[in-house]
């Protein structure tokens, strides 16, 4: 086994002297009702193995038949990603044994892709743009899943034994694969996620997948190699496997640059080999040598019959397309008028669908913004879910606008409106006059609390007429609590003033 | 009135229609049968497994129904009533199915065959599962985990392979039908050497979805039979399109049965007969030779018009077959690693890991001659050696395609001997796996091709059986039955019946070894 080191080089240092080259597989989990081989329910968090037929178990006798929804679902994928579609493809067996695969070979597409030759354009965070280009997509199905039991953190070495799940097995994947991306240099960790990111974006927009990272919906395989600046022959490259989200994506990139940076510096080689992602840490460690000597054995799936596209059905696809991701967000944030800075939070929120509903319900852009970023927000946060979890309609909170427009309720009462939404009591409307939340306004009544407050607190009129004027603030006190929190305090120190004869 | 057992399917369904004969009647006549001449010391062992009470209960349902007249009795299906054995390769629920290994000992599927779901639907009494080569390799039912069939006409032979308990279950009447697969002959050579007829349908006329597979691009389920005629309801009730089955044509059903009846009459006038240059003369026994170009001259004498035909690629079907097979054969048995069913062995010694249960397992669950082919085609797909084996077979495949589209420019139907020999001596090839893949030569072409063919009894050499294959273009099968079933009706009246009828007396012979 060739050396390794545990030292790293300075991210910087090291990108002074090397090219960093990316590679990226992102396997795509298809949302479609079944699976890609059987119809057994493609469904997420069930008892294991309940979601099975003998086809995705792998029965004696049984046979595969192609989902055709998972195939027009690629073809959105590859079409989404600027790819050529094959006139017809094939599937070819992936051979070898792994408890997980129930056949012991995996059917998946090798030498013609439904999806070849597109790209993608990724804009970084300060607009600049890098074209990752995409070399194939391609159908498979999932593995079952391995939980090893007994051992270390779950890991087969030392596990007394393993249980497998099915359900997982046979559910339609596409494997998206970038040829190498070159001229990141250091902006390599930050584009590693945009790309993730634009992917994972790309197939929720496309509605062909839950793109929920953290079920393994979109998994990143990110290969990093480096070359000396200049250079233009690849160094050797490693393959970080199963980079589950995208600050992962982002740190395991920056990682890899910086181990291979050291590995090079120590007049070593760079070992070709696939690495396991450690999120605690924030490193990788070596996993399983992979060479070209891996033998998969391919060869034509010979249960199933080409598929075959015409290009009415390709053309019919396309017509389904929905507005790509990027150029949305550029229509968006002309429209809304936000910011830069404003838009990118929005955006890195996840709040522009939820904003732009709210928009078109009747809200401003700056409403629809201040409410979604601001006091929504923050109960998601609270209450440890995504604001779009929570459950706040658009219509909420155009109501809840309109009722501060028209002076019924001030910010600090909607916010308090708001929870009471949230808690099933109706709409704020409702609530207002349920609970007596609007705000006085009536000066008669207010006044009434004022005097009553200036003569319990006399020494305090007399600061005022003295010219104190920060004494106020002692007399908003009790008439707030005589008007339970109602009144409008800017309205009382006027009304003070003007009882007292003193200029503001 | 004749014996139950004796009568072909067709005649068997006429008296239950009649009223004649009862279904149960009939099954419990064929369980006799195979109480008789099966089991023992030298019984023919083409059973695996009985299936006697299912068999009376669904003959006790045809009976009630006819009984009662009607709609529903009306509807029956004409098999209705017909016991079937089924080769023990095709999954059945209520039944095992070991695919003749110890590997599936006991496994008892969840599902049942398209087939099989056609044959219940149809209530056919199914009889049990017959014996074959394990996983339908081999040429002889000497490679089954489960002992060796013995052919009917002499105890001492093989009844061919891999289907040749099938084919001897027929052959001995423990059955009037049958089903069998057939990857490079696994039908049709038994059929030869057991004198019964079984055809090879063009490949995705029946489902292969629970027909445990061996080599997917090369399989067939098919019906094995003592006449064309009854082949021909067989295969219309099995055939068709399965959504299940992604090869499956999708395509109606050929008219079969009306093909079979028009080649009844005897009548060839106008067809093209082309005899395979290459598939006849060294290699090929005198006596087969000799049934051969006579029924060359029968079918001459009834109109058809004799050609020759080259097809220069056969000389490499074998090689390409036996890289395409076991290629196949190396990834379809990948799934028999003792994880989710059938047999699981646990190392005595050392640590118990996946890696080695799997191993342990498959070294204790296959025979050699499944050992063999794994290996060869694990090579054959390596890194470095596609191209040259697996790659040059292909090619090679192509090749036999277009020297079968030359063939039938100039022929309707091709013919040749089904195997070169008759059936040999048990235990006399069991040793020199060349030899045995020899017997396959004249059907292999047909799977690579996948067009399909038909095997029918062309009298005797030296006592035993000789079989004569048709082969018709793909989608063509109707011209099988036409042209076997009159090959059939001709040589019949030169033999004044069956060839079968001359089959020794098994049931007598047991009497006389036992006194």
């Amino acid at each position: 086994m060739a050396a390794t080191t545990e030292e790293l080089v300075d991210f910087d240092e090291a990108l002074d002297k090397y090219d960093p080259v990316l590679g990226f597989e992102v396997h795509v989990e298809l949302n479609t009702k079944t699976k890609m081989f059987s119809d057994a329910p493609n469904v997420f968090g069930d008892e294991p193995n309940t979601n099975v037929t003998p086809v995705c178990l792998g029965l004696p006798g049984v046979l595969p038949v192609v989902n055709k929804t998972a195939v027009e679902y690629s073809i959105l994928i590859g079409l989404a990603l600027n790819c050529k579609i094959a006139e017809t493809c094939g599937f070819a067996r992936k051979n070898y044994f792994y408890p997980d695969t129930p056949k012991n070979f995996q059917t998946s597409q090798y030498e013609d892709p439904i999806a070849y030759d597109g790209y993608l354009d990724i804009e970084l965070e300060d607009g600049e743009v890098f074209r990752v280009e995409i070399e194939r997509a391609h159908m498979e199905e999932d593995a079952g899943k391995l939980t090893h039991m007994g051992g270390a953190a779950g890991r087969i070495q030392g596990a007394d034994f393993s249980l497998v799940d099915y359900n997982r097995a046979g559910v339609p994947l596409v494997e998206i694969v970038t040829k190498p991306i070159v001229g990141a240099g250091k902006r390599a960790p930050e584009l590693a996620k945009a790309y993730v990111a634009a992917v994972r974006e790309i197939v929720k927009n496309l509605g062909v997948s839950d793109a929920r990272m953290e079920r393994g919906n979109v998994r990143c395989d990110a290969n990093v190699s480096l070359m000396p600046k200049g250079a233009d022959k690849f160094g050797t490259r490693s393959e970080t496997k199963n980079v589950n989200s995208l600050r992962a994506v982002e740190h395991a990139v920056r990682f890899e640059i910086e181990r291979h940076a050291a590995v090079l510096e120590a007049g070593q080689k760079v070992v070709q080999e696939t690495r396991h992602w450690h999120e605690d840490t924030r490193t990788t460690t070596a996993g399983r040598p992979k060479s070209d000597a891996d033998d998969y054995r391919y060869f034509p799936e010979p249960d199933l019959v080409p598929v075959v596209t015409t290009a009415e059905w390709i053309e019919e696809l396309r017509s389904r397309l929905p507005e790509p991701p990027a150029e949305r967000r550029k229509r968006l944030k002309a429209d809304w008028g936000y910011s830069d800075a404003e838009f990118r939070d929005v955006v890195n929120a996840g709040l522009l669908d939820a904003i732009e509903e709210t928009i078109a319900a009747g809200a401003s852009a700056a409403v629809a913004r201040k409410w979604w970023m601001g006091e929504i927000s923050r109960l998601a946060k609270n209450a440890d879910t995504d604001p779009e979890g929570l459950g706040v309609t658009p219509a909420t909170i155009v109501e809840l606008n309109g009722l501060i427009e028209a002076k019924k309720i001030n910010d600090k009462i909607a916010r308090q409106v708001l929870e009471f939404v949230l808690a099933g009591e109706g709409t704020p409307a409702e609530i207002v006059e349920k609970r007596g939340l609007a705000v006085v306004n009536d000066d008669s009544a207010l006044g009434a609390a004022i005097e009553d407050a200036m003569a319990a607190m006399p020494d305090v009129v007399a600061k005022i007429k003295d010219g104190k004027l920060q004494a106020i603030g002692a007399l908003i006190g009790p008439v707030m609590k005589a008007t339970r929190g109602q009144a409008d305090a800017g309205r009382v120190r006027e009304l003070v003033l003007e009882k007292l004869g003193v200029e503001g | 009135m004749t014996e139950i057992i004796k009568l072909s399917a067709t005649e068997l369904a006429e008296k239950l229609r009649a009223g004649e004969v009862t279904s149960v009647q009939a099954v419990q006549a064929h369980l006799d049968r195979i109480a008789a001449v099966d089991g023992g010391e030298r019984g023919v062992n083409a059973f695996l497994h009985l299936n006697a009470e299912e068999a009376l209960a669904v003959a006790a349902e045809v009976d009630t129904i006819r009984a009662a007249g009607g709609a529903e009795a009306e509807a029956l299906h004409p098999l209705a009533g017909v016991p079937i054995a089924i080769k023990d390769l095709i999954v059945t629920v209520g039944q095992p199915t070991t695919a003749g290994s110890r590997m599936l000992e006991g496994w008892m599927s969840p599902y049942d065959a398209t087939v099989i779901t056609k044959i219940r639907a149809a209530k056919l009494p199914m009889l049990g599962k017959t014996n074959l080569d394990e996983f339908a390799m081999g040429s002889s039912t000497e490679h089954s985990a489960y002992g060796p069939t013995r052919n009917p006409w002499d105890l001492d032979r093989i009844p061919g392979g891999s289907g040749g308990g099938s084919a001897a279950a027929v052959a001995a009447f423990e059955a009037p039908l049958a089903l069998g697969t057939d990857t490079g002959g696994s039908i049709r050579q038994p059929g030869a050497v057991t004198g019964t007829v079984g055809v090879k349908p063009t490949y995705g006329g029946v489902s292969r979805y629970g027909a445990i597979a061996m080599a997917s691009s090369l399989d067939q389920i098919g019906p094995v039979s003592r006449t064309v005629l009854d082949s021909a309801y067989l295969h219309e009730l099995i055939g068709g399109h399965d959504p299940r089955d992604s090869t499956s044509l999708n395509e109606p059903v050929p008219a079969l049965v009306e093909a079979a009846r028009q080649g009844l009459t005897g009548d060839l006038t106008g067809v093209r007969v082309g005899v395979i240059a290459e598939l006849q003369g060294e290699g090929y026994e005198a006596g087969v030779q000799a049934r051969f170009d006579e029924s060359l001259e029968v079918l001459r004498a009834a109109g058809a018009e004799i050609v020759e035909v080259h097809c220069p690629n056969f000389k490499y079907a074998l090689g390409a077959y036996y890289l395409i097979m076991p290629s196949e054969v190396s990834s379809n048995l990948a799934k028999f690693d003792g994880v989710r069913y059938g047999k699981r062995v646990i190392p005595a010694d050392g640590p118990v890991t996946i890696e080695r249960v799997m191993g342990a397992t498959r070294a204790a669950g296959f025979g050699d001659e499944v050992k063999r082919r794994i290996i060869l085609g694990t090579y054959a797909l390596s890194a470095g050696y596609y191209d040259a084996y697996y790659g040059s077979a292909q090619k090679v495949r192509t090749l036999v395609q277009r020297d079968f589209d030359a063939a039938f420019e100039k022929a309707d139907v091709l013919i040749s001997p089904t195997a070169p020999t008759v059936a040999f001596a048990l235990g006399s090839k069991t040793d020199d796996p060349l030899a045995m893949y020899l017997n396959d030569v004249a059907t292999i072409p047909a799977n690579l091709a996948g067009v399909p063919g038909i095997s029918v009894p062309g009298g005797l050499s030296e006592g035993l059986p000789v079989g004569i294959q048709f082969l018709a273009p793909a989608h063509e099968d109707a011209r099988l039955y036409r042209v076997g079933a009159a090959l059939e009706s001709l040589l019949e009246k030169g033999w004044g019946g069956p060839l079968i009828s001359q089959a020794p007396d098994l049931a007598s012979a047991e009497k006389e070894g036992v006194a």
